[in-house]
């Protein structure tokens, strides 16, 4: 008897290990996956990136090519790590030939490493917006229709010094690859223009005790450039204006969004003025942005104005489906056409035209902003200048671009 | 000890025997298992949770038998990992030694049990609670040290583009060949330490657990005895580390993180700390929770399940799944009983 039951036990755990590998999709809906940060420290942020996708998706009712789009969801806590292990799932397991995803820099390195072991799934970034995702070593089928942290800071830095007058600034980022490319995207055009950068300091996200670091920049810079994102920038910050700093700020595109912008405290008097670059602005008067953040508030749960991880998200899961109406739905030859289509994809988005380059890059609109006092007293950004069809070298020749070196802690330097 | 098969049975057995019944299915069952299923279920759920069991099981080796809960085995399994990106090739341009895996894999074993020793040397004079915030703080400590440092650890981003290797003829990363790689290895490691604890030293460690005082009036050397019990659970938590960086191809400071050490701990519980077997029952449990939880209740409270699950298993039994069964199983036999024939 001890033995039959043993055998059942054994036969039971089999059984379970096994079958739930039977999810087929019908012939008349298409898998996509949707990869974000669904737990961890920005789980805020990719609820929100899955609100733009919804927006998309909601625009054409879910249906492409008389088909209907399923969404199956993948999620990560920001590590690369979990990224692939999501993307593993939703692509060996749920079976999707299209993948939306990740939301942050190092996921997305990660991610196109796995999309190069995947010839015949393709992948679309979801926010991610390290550099070398794309520039150096990319993947045959990783899209990104969105622009990279670099390019986010078109215009900033010669802002900074010709309008703004600073000569000197210290810069603050968390230390990851989206911050680097960040703030190589800042100092590409502010140390060209002829400013310095004496000092730069790298904090690791979550770090709550910023006094070491304050205490670390120079007391002769006329500003200091911050790219922290979230509970880091707020804490820095406070902690920066409590412990009697006064320079002026110049912010990260994810420093002064939404999430830090509608942050109690004294906060708001600091970051009045501010100058800023990125994917949006909220202030944008353009009748397409308008149409896209009153569709964008119908989703629950949304923020006054959409974030950067909503427009990014929305920008390419519309491209996701603007393709696969092209071609009819069809990814049955291993998403060969798509990819064909996709690479020739150009399209009006609420922020403009956007198209790709030959490492399947976005080219689009940014712009530059100033955070103002709103009507009923909340922080904005206002928009101050769109700088139009940034690409990925910023509007230096590639082969000069690559020799400035993949973005790094000491790349670039101008002290 | 209550899935323990055949322990102690007649003197006069021979080794098919001596194996058990329950042992020998098991043992077919996961043999068999590759041809029944795909090839994600075959790592990322079979070769995953065998992983994740290596290193419950070297918890529940110093938890079980020595009484020492240690929150840094994944700690440990990491310095291996690194170990195997430092020595042997990544395409993170940073060190990449280049070393041959067959240098490399034991190297870096051996530096994660000496670290697991260093850890238990440091540790061993505290008890209960205190262990557990010693090892915790060397975990996070680690941790942060491998976020910020970059000669070594090469920071937030870590190492990537690590291939697990291709002898005798064999790509040990293609899927049946991995999870053979990694039954292998829990096979080893869950037979060591079925043997381990009935042999002196296992007795002597347990005998040290129980009354630590007694054992040194006795003449045993108290403090070398946890410290090589450490050793031994290093090379375990080593071998699964060099596994987990073959699986991932990558390793970074959030494969070390407080949460991932914390994952070990509740794998462990889940499982049950009176046997072997428990650990990977645990992660089996637990791996089929992180990977299918969010097909169940959608993206935004699927942790919230997860964390249901464990409680409950918990409250129902403060013994884990292995407690479980050992409550189910005198019904089943008075069940048995009553439809007998």
């Amino acid at each position: 008897m001890r033995i039959h039951r043993r055998t059942l036990l054994a036969l039971a755990l089999a059984t379970g290990l096994t079958a739930p590998s039977l999810a087929l999709a019908a012939d008349d809906t298409i898998k996509i996956g949707l990869l974000a940060t669904f737990e961890g420290p920005f789980t805020v942020l990719g609820e929100d990136g899955e609100r733009g996708a919804k927006t998309a998706l909601d625009e054409v009712s879910g249906m492409v090519a008389g088909k209907k789009i399923e969404i199956v969801k993948g999620s990560s806590d920001a590590s690369p790590d979990s990224a692939v292990r999501a993307a593993r799932k939703l692509v060996e397991q749920d079976g999707v030939k299209v993948l939306v995803g990740p939301l942050s820099g190092d996921e997305g390195l990660a991610v196109k490493d796995y999309a190069k072991t995947q010839p015949t799934v393709t992948f679309i970034n979801g926010t991610s917006a390290a550099q070398d995702t794309t520039l150096r070593n990319p993947a045959e089928n990783f899209f990104r229709f969105s622009t990279d942290g670099a390019q986010w800071m078109a215009g900033l830095g010669t802002y900074a010094f010709n309008d703004k007058g600073y000569k000197r600034v210290a810069t603050v980022a968390e230390d990851y690859s989206f911050p680097y490319t960040q703030v190589f995207g800042f100092m590409a055009e502010f140390c060209k223009a002829g400013g310095k950068v004496p000092s730069k300091s790298w904090v690791p996200i979550g770090n709550k005790d910023f006094s070491s670091v304050i205490a670390a920049i120079p007391d002769d810079v006329d500003a200091i450039y911050v790219a922290l994102g979230g509970a880091d920038a707020v804490n820095f910050l406070t902690q920066y204006q409590q412990g009697g700093g006064a320079a002026p700020l110049i912010g990260g595109s994810i420093t002064v969004d939404q999430t830090v912008l509608t942050s109690k405290g004294k906060l708001r008097d600091v970051l009045v003025g501010t100058p800023s670059a990125g994917p949006t602005a909220d202030t944008n008067d353009a009748p397409s942005w308008k149409t896209f953040v009153e569709a964008y508030k119908k989703q629950p749960g949304a923020f006054p104005s959409p974030s950067l991880f909503a427009h990014g998200y929305y920008v390419n899961m519309k491209a996701t489906l603007l393709g696969l109406e092209q071609v009819g739905g069809d990814v049955a030859d291993g998403g060969a056409k798509l990819r064909d289509a996709l690479s020739k994809l150009s399209f009006d988005t609420p922020t403009g035209k956007v198209s790709l380059d030959k490492n399947r890059n976005a080219i689009a609109d940014i712009y530059l902003t100033e955070v103002t006092e709103g009507p009923d007293g909340n922080l904005l950004n206002k928009l101050v200048k769109v700088v139009s069809q940034v690409n990925q070298t910023l509007g230096i020749p590639e082969d000069e671009f690559t020799k400035l070196g993949a973005v790094s802690r000491d790349n670039p330097s101008c002290p | 000890m209550s899935l323990t098969v055949a322990v102690g049975a007649a003197p006069r057995q021979n080794w098919l025997e001596k194996l058990g019944a329950g042992h020998i299915i098991l043992a077919v069952a996961l043999v068999l298992y590759p041809l029944v299923a795909s090839d994600f279920f075959l790592t990322q759920i079979g070769g995953y949770s065998l992983i994740f069991g290596m290193l419950a099981l070297s918890l529940m080796m110093l938890a079980g038998y020595g009484g020492m809960v240690s929150l840094a085995q994944i700690t440990v399994a990491g310095i291996a990992a690194y170990a195997i990106a430092i020595l042997g090739e990544n395409n993170s341009n940073v060190l990449g030694l280049g070393w041959p895996w067959w240098i490399a894999a034991p190297f870096a074993i051996l530096a994660a049990a000496v670290a697991s020793a260093l850890i238990g040397w440091i540790s061993v004079r505290t008890e209960g609670i205190y262990t557990i915030m010693i090892t915790l703080a060397i975990a996070t400590a680690t941790f942060y040290f491998a976020q910020q440092n970059y000669a070594i650890f090469n920071g937030h981003s870590g190492y990537a583009g690590i291939r697990a290797p291709v002898f005798w003829g064999v790509n040990w990363r293609d899927p049946k060949a991995f999870y053979y790689l990694c039954l292998g290895s829990a096979v080893l490691s869950y037979a060591g330490i079925l043997y381990g604890a009935r042999s002196t030293f296992g007795m002597t460690v347990q005998a040290i657990r129980d009354n630590p005082r007694r054992m040194r009036a006795l003449g045993y050397h108290v403090t070398a005895h946890k410290v090589f019990a450490w050793f031994l659970a290093g090379i375990i938590a080593g071998v699964a580390g060099v596994l987990l960086v073959w699986f991932n191809g990558r390793v970074s400071p959030g494969t070390i993180g407080v949460d991932a050490a914390i994952d070990v701990l509740i794998i462990a519980v889940i499982g049950g700390l009176r046997h072997p077997i428990g650990p990977f029952l645990g992660a089996l449990v637990v791996v089929l929770m992180q990977t299918f939880a969010i097909d169940l209740v959608g993206a935004e409270r699927f942790n919230a399940l997860i964390g249901l699950v464990f409680l409950v298993i918990v409250f129902i039994s403060p013994d884990g799944i292995l407690g479980l069964w050992g409550r189910i199983r005198p019904q089943l036999a008075q069940e048995s009983l009553r439809s007998g024939p």
